[in-house]
């Protein structure tokens, strides 16, 4: 009961950073436990290819079952490939805290007949049992619970794992996709019409409230978004989405999307306690707004005092030349 | 159509945590206590197909304690037809309450299960897809847009990037995301209402957990930071500190 069974999310064809991190994430459970990392990938023709790349990241076994028909994540194939490699003996399980992972975890979890931990942010496996750190309230606090029953499962959140490069045994093979009941079919993915990274998984956000003064504004974030580079990424406040400026999707706060990136840029956000419990754990926060009391600055590590709109462009056209400048 | 929408109680999004003298649960003073917001979706859907059609039923359900009973009578005030609470302790461990209500469910008759997406004190987002599995049902999580049309149901779910398409039969689990509708607020002729619907009461045992919650702590006060400057001239000042102190540029 030392070996960890991390689940790799394949989009388009890639083991991308959601599967880098719950990899990673494992490796490093499983080197506390002396145990070793087993990978399971379910996806489209290709899926083996991209599994295989996990093995630089610390997985030794890398099960994959890939056929035409599941390019689009059906959840009823998928629950059933997973939970029939989860009931080997592990000590946890894991999933990326992302749309699928989330989704899917708890089916596992639910056809294992266990509980689940959500959006973990840290793993102990001091005296034997899993212990885990994990945010509710939107992270207003911080939960610690144990696992007294194995496996340990749990979905774990983006940017706090990292990414990091160990060499695993990197075996692949094939396992049976079987005969699942499909129940739901997924037919199609919709493509927003903007491709940004979404709030959840960027590196850097820059976030616009009620103080842009209109959805026309909008344009002075997304310059300054473009000269962050393609790991930054545009967020919303509560106000602007409920006013219908921005779409949900972009929504940081208790009732949108708990985020916790390298840089935070607030822009024009007051501050109300709802968003500050979905940001205040970025590594990072920037906080501009014309009122020097608003509360935004009590957690900010960086405050600008003033118009915004003088200082978005400077702000854009500063950054763009130092990233220039290397 | 007969509906059933899971709810529950939880501190409204404006509360401050406190942490009460166990050292693992909220300290309840001056928290004020809503339907959870998104189970309000899951609420207003069901309230609309029943207008839509002219028949079946919605009937809310919650495990909670005594006093679930008045967040259930917000959804009856809302237009829920009956609700039934589920007496207990409740519990952070998802799949004890969705074995709890899954039990529930079997013993009624329906055609959807309606959830919000996750509640807002736990953010588990997790029991909806337990009971689906619990019940053998088709399911379908993060709704935004559902059509129905006799047994056949088409979502969309919200991933990064844009939607999932799905499509099943009933009955089926599905959960609701912001965007799905506008939910209504309750008018005084829904609560005068509501004061008359059924709601059954029953004491229920939770099975054990596998999952148990040590502690609840708050999280250490943001570190102080500081003002840059003010005005766009401060601008270079507050990239030099991004760039040499913070070094995230």
């Amino acid at each position: 009961m030392a070996d960890v069974l991390a689940y790799a999310e394949i989009r388009d064809g890639q083991a991308g950073k959601a599967a880098r991190e719950v990899v990673t994430a494992a490796r490093t459970v499983s080197e506390e436990l002396g145990g070793s990392v087993h990978v399971v990938a379910v996806g489209g023709v290709g899926t083996a290819g991209a599994g295989e790349s996990l093995g630089a990241y610390g997985a030794d076994r890398i099960m994959v079952a890939e056929s035409e028909e599941l390019g689009l994540y059906q959840p009823d194939v998928v629950t059933d490939v997973v939970a029939r490699a989860a009931a080997g003996e592990y000590a946890a399980v894991l999933f990326p805290a992302s749309a699928q992972g989330k989704d899917l975890g708890p089916r596992v979890a639910g056809r294992l007949g266990r509980g689940l931990a959500t959006d973990v942010i840290a793993i102990s496996t001091e005296g034997g049992a899993i212990t885990v750190q994990r945010p509710m309230y939107a992270g207003k606090a911080t939960a610690t619970l144990r696992f007294t029953e194995g496996p340990a499962i749990m979905t774990v959140r983006a940017n706090v794992f990292g990414a990091t490069e160990r060499p695993g045994a990197g075996a692949v093979e094939s396992i049976e996709i079987g005969s699942a009941e499909v129940r739901a079919r997924v037919t199609a993915f919709e493509a927003a019409d903007r491709d940004q990274l979404d709030v959840s998984e960027a590196t850097i956000i820059v976030s616009g409230g009620r103080g842009l003064q209109g959805a026309d504004h909008w344009h002075l974030l997304e310059d300054l978004v473009a000269a962050l580079g393609d790991q930054a990424t545009l967020g919303a406040s509560r106000a602007v989405v409920d006013a219908g400026w921005r779409p949900h999707a972009e929504q940081v706060g208790q009732t949108g999307k708990t985020v916790s990136p390298n840089l935070y840029f607030a822009v024009g956000i007051s501050g109300a306690i709802q968003h500050l419990a979905g940001m205040q754990t970025a590594k990072v926060i920037v906080a501009i707004n014309r009122d020097a009391d608003a509360p935004i600055f009590g957690v900010a590590d960086y405050g600008l005092v003033g118009d915004l709109f003088e200082i978005l462009p400077r702000l854009t056209e500063e950054v763009r030349r130092v990233r220039q400048d290397g | 159509m007969n509906t059933i929408v899971c709810i529950k109680r939880v501190p409204d999004s404006a509360t401050r945590v406190k942490i009460g003298p166990g050292g693992s649960e909220l300290d309840p003073a001056g928290v004020k206590y809503v339907v959870n917001p998104y189970d309000e979706y899951a609420l207003e859907e069901a309230i609309r197909r029943r207008e839509a059609a002219g028949s079946g039923r919605v009937t809310a359900i919650s495990v909670g304690t005594d006093a679930a009973a008045e967040t259930l009578r917000q959804a009856l005030a809302m237009g829920a037809d009956d609700a039934v609470l589920l007496k207990s302790v409740g519990s952070t461990d998802g799949f004890v309450i969705a074995k709890a209500l899954a039990d529930e469910i079997a013993s009624r008759e329906y055609d959807l299960v309606l959830f919000g997406k996750q509640a807002i004190d736990d953010d588990n987002m997790q029991v909806p897809q337990m009971v689906a599995e619990l019940l053998g049902l088709p399911c379908a999580t993060v709704v935004v847009g559902l059509e129905i049309d006799g047994g056949r149901a088409v979502a969309k779910r919200e991933v990064e990037g844009g939607h999932e398409v799905v499509e099943f039969s009933l009955p089926a689990v599905v959960s609701t995301q912001k965007g799905l509708n506008e939910p209504r607020y309750p008018n005084l002729k829904g609560i005068m209402a509501a004061k008359k619907k059924p709601l059954e009461e029953k004491d229920i045992a939770l099975a054990a957990s596998t999952l148990e919650l040590i502690s609840l702590e708050e999280p250490p006060p943001p570190a102080a930071g500081r003002i840059v400057g003010e005005g766009a001239d401060a601008v270079p000042a507050l990239i030099s500190a991004l760039r040499e102190e913070a070094k995230v540029l």
